[in-house]
């Protein structure tokens, strides 16, 4: 599964883009995000504030309940504010 | 409706020869109005080049005078204008681009007291602001009037832009409902920010009121176009409406403007009575600690890259992001003495230490600026 992180969230994972190798027990974006959450610290922190995060799935919004499947392609988007 | 003057006809002429623009176009164009919220980064090009492209009437509302850091990104001001108001500043650069425009100059705070009265007499919203509060109050009004809102968002090399009209599409809500607590997302001052990258996103912004005004092409609506520098790549997603919205889905719960700061803890930001306010120390109290060799924490919350321009010595320095889970780095049986860049940061660092039983808090007021002006001249301020 190919990963993006926008804006300040790559900051905080450390990288913009990543492929990752799908858990089999991973089935849609709430179970993605609390395995991606466990990776690691800078994983903990990028995921802290979830609920402002837009998860895209495919070029679409996705919620947590959506399906995910390997080769799938997910970015999280997170919302900025300057001008 | 006037119909275009021969000088019009001249100045415009690359447009009236445009395959499906031409003399229409431009009369609508000429017709039309635009509220612009914000003359800094997005505003400079937004202003500009829709006075050059022949809007009618521009509405700009910014309440801030121009410094010389903004001068990186905001090409509308000039070194000559630091220290005078941006609206005033973006009017004459607009004047002498195109002095055929209205211009209606709004030097005030974007404010729910006055965000209706304002918006209602132009055709297309733009916004250009440089905060959570402002955005959730031009998405707001742009719905309750039924008006398209033009966003554009930019934070160091990234930008996103849009046009929310939630009478075919969604609106701003329905792709962030919740606004991030403070501190989470840096500013443009704490996070930095690529000059041109306003450029580049501002000037997405103007192309969609342009066709807004003149019906022309496939807008943004239903789409987040998102940009990176770096790479050089745009991406476009599609947004849906959330029939949930409370603002513009099936049954809103929003019927009317809100307290905006509240909404996005913003307020919070600002020192005023609360307890770092009562909790301060001044920069020379500092210095003449410092030169004692008292033994007390003196803690930088502000970024990494921050501490790189310049920084108090014998600092813990932890990013105000991370204070939360980093705690126990900080002694709580010293006093603390917390700064930031200006002092604002550092007070809501100092009350959520005093909030987590930290009871020998300290905010350094005025921060690294007022330490340079007061303390250190060859400090450089940013």
């Amino acid at each position: 599964m190919k990963i993006n992180y926008f804006a300040w969230l790559k900051d905080k994972v450390g990288c913009e883009e990543e492929e990752i190798t799908l858990p089999a027990d991973v089935t849609n974006v709430g179970q993605l995000i609390n395995w991606l959450s466990r990776r690691g610290p800078q994983y903990e922190d990028a995921f802290e504030f979830i609920e402002v995060i837009k998860v895209v799935v495919n070029q679409a919004c996705a919620e947590n309940d959506q399906a995910v499947k390997d080769d799938d392609e997910v970015i999280f988007i997170p919302p900025i504010a300057g001008g | 409706m006037t119909q275009l003057s021969n000088d019009e006809i001249k100045r415009y002429s690359r447009h009236l020869t445009l395959p499906g623009f031409g003399l229409q176009g431009q009369q609508k164009l000429k017709d039309g109005s635009v509220l612009i919220i914000g003359a800094g980064g997005l505003g400079s090009p937004l202003g500009m080049y829709l006075a050059a492209a022949g809007v009618g009437r521009l509405g700009l509302v910014d309440f801030d005078v121009v410094d010389v850091s903004d001068l990186q990104r905001q090409i509308a001001h000039g070194t000559s204008d630091i220290g005078r108001t941006k609206a005033r500043s973006m009017k004459e650069t607009i004047r002498e681009i195109n002095p055929r425009v209205d211009i209606e100059l709004f030097e005030t705070r974007f404010t729910c007291d006055n965000a209706l009265g304002i918006a209602q007499n132009f055709d297309v919203i733009v916004d250009g602001s440089d905060n959570f509060a402002t955005r959730y109050l031009v998405n707001d009004v742009c719905v309750l009037l039924g008006k398209p809102n033009v966003y554009g968002a930019i934070f160091r090399f990234d930008g996103q832009a849009s046009v929310f009209d939630a009478s075919r599409g969604p609106c701003y809500r329905c792709l962030f409902a919740e606004p991030p607590s403070p501190g989470v997302v840096p500013s443009c001052t704490e996070g930095g920010v690529l000059g041109i990258l306003p450029g580049i996103i501002g000037v997405i912004q103007a192309t969609e009121a342009v066709k807004l005004l003149v019906g022309q092409g496939k807008t943004l609506v239903g789409r987040l176009l998102l940009y990176n520098a770096l790479s050089m790549s745009f991406r476009e997603l599609k947004l849906e409406k959330n029939p949930d919205c409370p603002m513009c889905g099936e049954n809103p719960t929003i019927t009317n403007l809100i307290d905006y700061e509240d909404f996005c803890g913003s307020r919070d930001e600002e020192i005023g009575d609360s307890q770092a306010r009562h909790n301060e120390i001044d920069v020379a109290d500092v210095a003449s600690l410092i030169e004692k060799k008292a033994d007390f924490v003196l803690l930088d919350v502000r970024e990494p890259v921050e501490w790189e321009i310049c920084s108090l010595p014998n600092s813990v320095r932890i990013p105000r992001g991370e204070v939360r889970k980093r705690l126990g780095e900080i002694d709580s049986a010293k006093d603390v003495i917390v700064y930031c860049r200006s002092g604002v940061h550092s007070g809501a660092t100092t009350n959520f230490l005093l909030e987590m039983g930290f009871d020998r808090v300290r905010n350094m007021r005025g921060g690294i600026l007022a330490w340079a002006n007061e303390i250190d001249p060859a400090m450089p301020v940013y």
